[in-house]
């Protein structure tokens, strides 16, 4: 399993030096996959995205076990590299542990990072993502991999095909879905598996917030520099790198609706959606309001908005003949219909974010495997699914969103290419159908 | 009572890639020239703007924030001396010991910093700046866009602001005193408890803390076994400062430190370190037995805990739901070095 083959020759792009780091590490050959007897070895670490999450999410790799070690890491920017590795060393909880002699720049960085580690963390905008996590998986990596997990149907496919895999080689991964990590929300949802509200009716969750990260205006873009590089420097606007705003926020709210339904897809979709400020060349929509049909006639009604100056709120109702779960406005509670308070929750919140790494290197350490979050692909794809109701106008049941055919990443993803990407979608407009 | 509480921070605020000057104490650093020159250009603004105050003696006036209809009133403060601090058998330590402060006159803040006011400072399009553009006001920093709403569902209008840092709370000082042409700052723990107190030693001059504060017994709302409530609901204290006393707790400029024993004018202890810094008042979140003018909270890196990028944001408190402020205006405008100092307390980064 092991395949920590040297790239041949220095990369053009790799611009930190070699240290003898590694060469120590690898010269004492520790297993890149580690069995439960070799506790105290170090694990090497790579990130591929080292932008604020990306370097939090090894920040808290590095917090999960003290001989993580990071040893390589990977992005599109040169200086975003430097500054995430600035600061990594610089801490004085785990700057020990960051011992990066590799450092790589560009679209195919990644592949160079997973070669150079034992257990990867994908942090870049998801479009790239079912690729990185393909080629993790076939590299035999265990992976940290952010929600959410692709930006269309044949990602999302793609995701599924690679999780399969990583199961029959015993491979770990964890999903950045943070909120099956926290206890007190795992607590809110075992009340309502266990019929603490009776049978569901309905739930109406939002994620109405502010805008994420607004396109600048084009005349900022540097003369000279390609379509594909503005968009990836400007990922949250366009619908091939981020999917969205309702696929990559409002997505873990998705992920709660599925894990309500306990991961069994809904029926249908129908959804409305459009944007209020203009895209200035973005193609992505400010808001959606997405109606989910379940089986038995369960509705689940998912809205988002991405707005300054609007009522805000990320909140759950799940509605049942017993009483009502709320979550997002004080502690998560249970009320009957007569507005009695039947549980609230009580009791310490812990790191959530920490918790998904201390459980994945936990199981890798003990020669177990953690490879169950199936979510990762499920919970994606009913965002994508409401996404594809609101832009075509359309019903759509999941088989046709699981099996659509719509592809949105360019392959290859060739940075100094020409790339249009296509207007805001008119819904009952598109022909075929954006499905 | 425990601090922590949950939190809804899905994928959380968007950190803010501050320099890494901030890493150094204030107290051992050069001002940075070009905040310096701003600070500078807000003076001469608030020097022209105090040409047309009226003469006479301070009186409590109301303020219109420019370009909007957001609106807080100012009560003036007389100078004097307390005791500050406890004392007793039953004392706290850190309110110990007990000791005499001379304070110069100033007004504060009526009530806490609305989110009315705080989303104008937040966000760049809520305040008619394109039709009204201030160069001098357009130039300062503003927090991040978080990802989230910050109050977490607990409602905006006539609300508190929450959830912000101590580096945010002086940055917003910054602006509204370019905005208004008014030198506003952070109270010190010194003029907080003074004006806390007003006149008496607990600050309650009659009846009960239920009557003037909001604490976890008795804020239940909606949805909410204790929440904050609008600012101004309770009665106000013998100078007319509303929730000085729980609803939300109050940032200070101070760090938090020990009690000198020796007499003290005008005492501030200036920032070294990120935390803690000194929190006061209580809140909807207290039990009312903590809910006094005299109690001390250090603020602590936990409060950030459900951050998960790196840096954190040195905007916001993910989970200090509880954490609020206001402002107050000093009766003498003191130099520009030391407005900057009020407004860059130079710690603005976790330490990790």
């Amino acid at each position: 399993m092991n395949d920590d083959k040297k790239p041949e020759k220095i990369e053009r792009r790799e611009f930190l030096k070699k240290t003898g780091t590694v060469a120590g590490v690898m010269a004492a050959g520790f297993p890149s996959i580690i069995s439960g007897q070799s506790v105290t070895n170090s694990l090497k670490v790579g990130l591929v995205g080292c932008g604020g999450r990306g370097s939090g999410a090894a920040r808290q790799a590095l917090t999960a076990n003290k001989n993580n070690e990071l040893t390589a890491v990977a992005d599109v920017d040169e200086a975003i590299v430097q500054q995430a590795t600035d600061r990594l060393k610089g801490s004085q909880t785990f700057g020990s542990q960051v011992k990066i002699d590799r450092a790589y720049v560009g679209l195919d960085a990644y592949e160079k990072v997973i070669a150079a580690s034992d257990v990867v963390l994908l942090a870049t905008p998801p479009g790239f993502r079912p690729q990185h996590l393909t080629a993790a998986v076939n590299a035999n990596k265990h992976v940290f991999c952010e929600k959410p997990c692709a930006t269309d149907s044949p990602g999302v496919r793609e995701v599924i095909a690679a999780q399969k895999l990583a199961q029959s080689k015993n491979l770990s991964l964890v999903a950045g879905f943070c909120w099956r990590y926290n206890n007190m929300i795992q607590e809110a949802v075992r009340q309502v598996h266990n019929g603490a509200i009776g049978r569901l009716v309905s739930h109406y969750s939002t994620y109405y917030t502010n805008p994420v990260k607004p396109l600048p205006p084009e005349s900022t873009r540097p003369a000279g520099m390609s379509d594909v590089e503005w968009q990836i420097r400007n990922w949250y606007n366009y619908t091939w790198l981020c999917g969205d705003s309702l696929v990559e926020q409002a997505v873990h709210n998705a992920d709660k609706i599925m894990w309500i339904m306990r991961d069994q897809p809904p029926l249908s979709a129908v959804a409305v959606g459009g944007r209020a400020v203009p895209a200035n060349g973005g193609n992505i929509y400010d808001h959606f309001e997405v109606n989910y049909l379940f089986p038995n006639g369960y509705r689940v009604f998912l809205a988002n908005r991405q707005a300054t100056g609007c009522f805000n709120g990320t909140l759950d109702f799940v509605m049942g003949t017993e009483g009502t779960l709320m979550l997002g406005s004080g502690p998560p509670r249970i009320e009957t219909p007569d507005g009695k308070v039947k549980w609230q929750w009580q009791g310490e919140e812990y790191d959530m974010y920490q918790k998904e790494h201390d459980v994945l290197f936990e199981a890798i350490r003990s020669g177990k495997s953690k490879n169950d979050d199936l979510n990762l692909a499920t919970s994606t794809l009913l965002a994508i699914m409401g996404r594809h109701a609101a832009y075509s106008g359309q019903q759509l049941t999941w088989e046709q969103a699981l099996n659509s055919q719509v592809s949105l990443v360019p392959k290859p993803v060739d940075w100094n290419a020409k790339h249009e990407v296509p207007g805001l979608a008119i819904p009952g407009r598109q022909q075929p159908p954006v499905f | 009572m425990a601090l922590r509480l949950w939190t809804f921070f899905a994928v959380a605020v968007i950190a803010a890639a501050e320099s890494a000057s901030f890493l150094t104490a204030q107290a051992d650093k050069p001002l940075d020239p070009k905040e310096l020159a701003a600070v500078e250009r807000i003076r001469a603004r608030i020097e022209e703007h105090s040409k047309k105050a009226a003469a006479g003696p301070p009186a409590a006036y109301k303020v219109t924030i420019p370009n909007t209809t957001v609106t807080y009133a100012m009560v003036p403060i007389r100078g004097g001396e307390f005791k500050m601090g406890s004392a007793g058998p039953n004392a706290k330590a850190d309110e110990q010991p007990e000791h005499s402060v001379k304070l110069d006159p100033f007004w504060m803040q009526a009530h806490e910093v609305t989110w009315d006011a705080y989303l104008m400072f937040m966000f760049a399009d809520q305040a008619n700046e394109r039709a009204n553009p201030d160069a001098i006001v357009d130039a300062l920093s503003r927090p991040t866009a978080p990802y989230v709403e910050m109050s977490f569902g607990r409602g905006l209008k006539g609300f508190p602001a929450i959830s912000m840092t101590q580096h945010a709370a002086n940055k917003f000082a910054e602006w509204l005193s370019a905005k208004t042409g008014e030198y506003y700052r952070l109270p010190t723990e010194a003029e907080w408890e003074y004006s806390c107190r007003a006149g008496s030693p607990t600050g309650i001059a009659s009846g009960s803390v239920d009557d003037y504060a909001w604490h976890a017994k008795n804020s239940a709302a909606q949805f909410m076994s204790a929440t904050y409530h609008n600012v101004g609901t309770k009665k106000p204290n013998a100078w007319g400062l509303y929730d000085m006393l729980g609803n939300v707790m109050e940032w200070t400029l101070d760090q938090y430190a020990p009690y000198p024993a020796a007499a003290q004018a005008n005492p501030s202890v200036k920032s070294t370190t990120s935390y803690p810094h000194a929190v006061r008042g209580g809140s909807w979140n207290n039990d009312p037995s903590t809910v006094t003018c005299t109690a001390r909270v250090p603020s602590d890196a936990s409060w950030k805990r459900q951050d998960p990028q790196l840096p954190k944001s040195v905007w916001y408190m993910t989970d200090a739901q509880w954490l609020g402020f206001r402002l107050v205006r000093p009766a003498t405008l003191p130099s520009a070095e030391d407005m900057y100092r009020a407004w860059n307390n130079g710690v603005a980064l976790d330490p990790y």
